[in-house]
């Protein structure tokens, strides 16, 4: 054992090594992707690890695995899961034989996602079990329980942080490597009675399923990660208590050390809910108040057990709207929700009254090659019948002003489709699909082909930077570089989508701003899905070409430099456009532009 | 010793490292140390913080409101944002750098002066560190945490040794000079 200083998502790395994972997977995803990435650093010889093309193929990836006898983490975000859905819901009823854990990871708030789904009430769904941490230790601790619990069961496991958890540092204790478990898969030993599913033996895996997931209540209301915090001597409130799990403990705990050491019931695991344990806690109790996020899951299942057991305990949380039903719970949040529960009146720090602050919403980065991108196709389109469908990444920050060439986002991929619709809607409509070059392998290849036998009229832009650049840089088909660390023969986008039957394909660099116009204006022009691979590396990643600067001299104050691209490293002092050589990376756009040619830097390049 | 500090910039600024630099050294004195940081959308050029709690007793990373006895401050405008995070008595120090969002070059309605005056009519325990003078001297743009951590070496219940030892350890060896240079700069 020593200690070291890990984020939560360092810590769910490192525990699943200490378990003996064998195979690791996944597909980056805010606030999931740095276990993979700690995977990869620290893994021991012998133990697997890929960035997978989606999480839908990560989970069957996994899956194969475990039904080898190999112990699998796979891991994702919150949006991911539904991608892998399909794989999953059914791997709980084909069952496991290695230890599989699923880990995603959600994101109330919600900070880098669309949605504000729950996980826990995806586990009581697909009926897999989920444990749900609080802090980066237990994080650690949790993984190793799952993967103990998984392989006991033969059922693949969640473990389901939140951003607060995965993000978060402390310093833990963990194990050395002489202390980790080592496992030898058994191999794939074949019976199709097990493996192949069919809907005799999923009646048959529903009831058993169904058992032990009832059983499991008694089992895991032993578990250390459900307890009873004991009332301490400052409490106040008899009959009062708190329920809660995950960062929101944490939070109830500090509002605790402020307000009296009231009751709490640490909720480990959502699902199977540690039913046992929760009696013995509402045993006494008048009111219970629940501290949770997203979904109200624990206090559904406290009404449950009231009405099951015929309890007089009153239950607040969500659904009375104690809590607030939307967005992250926060220290104070929790303070302020708790002191009135225990009679008590909060003393609130004085709030300053600030002066207006600028709004800062996030940015592509200056030179960013996907602003030129964008910008080209601006212009080469202006005037004319357009809608941009945008997708998931960087560059959906294409859709800030003075840009605004993002009209539709909603989830990875969905762009192909969408702008299909729209044209078969209003077909004197430019249609235009952007997707990254991530994106593209992750899920639009499907909707290319889709638009070609439809006989869809689009224009696919991709994005392609040569990483996925949003998550931190992973490496995905097209930069042919493995989490192995293997070279391999990079996957062509271009011969992908020639592969598929279109016979437009144009590769251009957008930061070469004039032949990009040129080039959008004739690729929109022709029939049918057509595409252009903008193809310009993440500034990064990438050397900066030089630096960009205004001759004050020159400069006639115009703003058009400003107002057209927004560069972040442009701004606007005594009448003269000025460049921030800390951001500038010399891309030049801003200076093909200036009509006075006062911008020097294109040259650089 | 509780120590709550917040530091706070504009994605990319290098705020992440600094907390790491500060979470290393108390990690050397053996004091328990627990933080969070702002990772996804917003570092791209959005606004972002750090929460690092050293002591005991401490059951989250998140600090809250009137709790924080340092901000450490990348950007005038991001500091008066974590404002309402101070401590009474708390200690401000940060750079006199103005980082233009996108919005304001285009519309306006973002006065660094104003934000400057702010603080020093509203914390007492106000510190202004002449970064953009500094990092032009030291020649390099990307030396603002190191150099503010500089300044709040001091501040932070943490030996000047143990932040030296955890420089060293995290910084990569190529810009190690040019970070401890910066880091002494406050001297």
């Amino acid at each position: 054992m020593h200690k070291e200083f890990l984020m939560g998502n360092e810590a769910i790395a490192m525990g699943a090594l200490a378990a003996g994972v064998n195979l690791v997977c996944g597909y980056p995803g805010t606030p999931s992707t740095e276990v993979l990435e700690t995977i990869a650093k620290r893994r021991p010889e012998g133990t697997y690890v890929e960035w997978s093309i989606n999480e839908k193929t990560a989970m069957e990836v996994a899956a194969g695995a475990a039904y080898s006898g190999a112990r699998v983490l796979v891991t994702m975000k919150q949006m991911g899961l539904n991608v892998a859905s399909d794989p999953l819901m059914c791997v709980e009823y084909v069952g496991v034989k290695g230890g599989m854990v699923v880990l995603v990871a959600d994101d109330p708030g919600p900070i880098s996602s669309q949605t504000e789904q729950d996980t826990r009430t995806f586990a009581r769904f697909a009926k897999v079990p989920c444990f749900d941490p609080s802090t980066a230790q237990e994080a650690y601790d949790m993984v190793q329980e799952a993967f103990e619990l998984s392989e006991k069961y033969g059922t693949p496991v969640f473990v389901r942080p939140t951003t607060r958890v995965s993000h978060g540092y402390a310093d833990i204790v963990v194990k050395d490597l002489e202390e980790y478990k080592v496992n030898t898969p058994e191999g794939f030993i074949k019976d199709t009675k097990k493996w192949v599913i069919f809907p005799r033996a999923s009646f048959l895996n529903h009831q058993r399923i169904e058992k032990r997931n009832a059983e499991l209540t008694a089992e895991l209301s032993e578990s250390p990660f459900n307890r009873i915090e004991p009332e301490s001597r400052n409490a106040v409130g008899c009959g009062l208590g708190l329920v809660s799990g995950g960062i929101s403990y944490t939070y109830a705990m500090e509002a605790r050390k402020e307000l009296g050491g009231v009751k709490l019931l640490k909720v480990g695991t959502p699902f199977p809910f540690p039913e046992e344990l929760a009696l013995e806690f509402l045993d006494g109790m008048d009111e219970v108040l629940c501290i949770e996020e997203l979904d109200p899951v624990i206090e559904r299942e406290l009404i449950h057990l009231c009405g099951k057991y015929r309890l007089n305990v009153w239950i607040h949380g969500k659904l009375d709207e104690y809590m607030p039903n939307a967005g992250e719970n926060t220290v104070d949040s929790v303070k302020k929700v708790v002191a009135p529960f225990l009679g008590k009146v909060l003393q609130e720090p004085p709030k300053p009254e600030l002066p207006p602050l600028p709004v800062r919403p996030p940015v592509l980065c200056a030179g960013c090659p996907h602003r030129a991108s964008f910008y080209a196709v601006k212009k080469a389109m202006a005037g004319k019948k357009t809608i941009y469908c945008g997708d998931i990444g960087c560059y959906t920050l294409g859709n800030a002003q003075p840009l605004d060439m993002v009209d539709t986002c909603l989830c990875m991929g969905a762009g192909l489709g969408i702008a299909q619709g729209v044209f078969h809607t209003e077909p004197d409509t430019s249609c235009f699909a952007f997707v990254g070059d991530s994106t593209f392998f992750a899920s639009a290849v499907p909707s290319v082909i889709n638009g070609v036998f439809n006989q869809a009229d689009f224009t696919l832009v991709v994005l392609d930077n040569s990483t996925t650049a949003m998550t931190g840089h992973q490496p995905h088909p097209g930069t042919g570089r493995t989490m192995m660390g293997e070279n391999v023969p990079p996957v062509s986008i271009e011969s992908v989508l020639k592969g598929v039957g279109l016979t437009v394909v144009e590769t251009v660099d957008p930061l070469d701003h004039e032949k990009a116009v040129e080039t959008v204006k004739r690729v929109a022009e022709e029939k049918g899905v057509k595409a252009i691979i903008f193809r310009s590396p993440c500034i990064a990643i990438s050397k900066p070409a030089g630096k960009c600067a205004v001759d004050a001299d020159s400069c006639i104050g115009c703003r058009t430099c400003i107002d057209e691209i927004g560069c972040p490293a442009l701004s606007f002092a005594d009448g003269r456009a000025v460049i921030d050589e800390g951001q500038c990376t010399g891309c030049g756009l801003c200076s093909q532009l200036c009509p006075v040619g006062a911008i020097a830097g294109k040259e650089a390049r | 010793m509780n120590k709550n500090i917040i530091l706070c910039g504009v994605g990319g600024q290098g705020t992440v490292l600094a907390s790491r630099l500060i979470s290393a050294a108390a990690m050397k004195e053996g004091i328990p140390v627990q933080s969070a940081e702002t990772i996804g959308m917003a570092q791209r050029g959005g606004s972002v913080f750090s929460h690092i709690r050293l002591g005991e007793n401490v059951h989250t990373p998140m600090i809250g409101l009137g709790q924080a006895d340092l901000i450490l401050g990348f950007e005038l405008g991001e500091t008066v944002r974590q404002l309402p995070y101070l401590k009474e008595g708390g200690r401000v120090i940060t750079a006199d750098k103005a980082v233009m969002p996108v919005t304001a070059s285009l519309a306006g309605g973002y006065d660094p002066d104003a934000m400057h005056a702010y603080l020093q009519q509203n914390v007492a325990d106000f510190t202004l560190v002449p970064a953009e003078k500094a990092l032009a001297e030291l020649g390099s743009p990307k030396v603002l945490n190191l150099l503010l951590l500089g300044y709040a070496s001091g501040s932070l219940g943490l030996s000047e040794d143990s932040l030296l030892a955890a420089i060293r350890e995290n910084v990569p060896q190529k810009f190690l000079e040019l970070n401890l240079k910066a880091f002494q700069y406050a001297k």
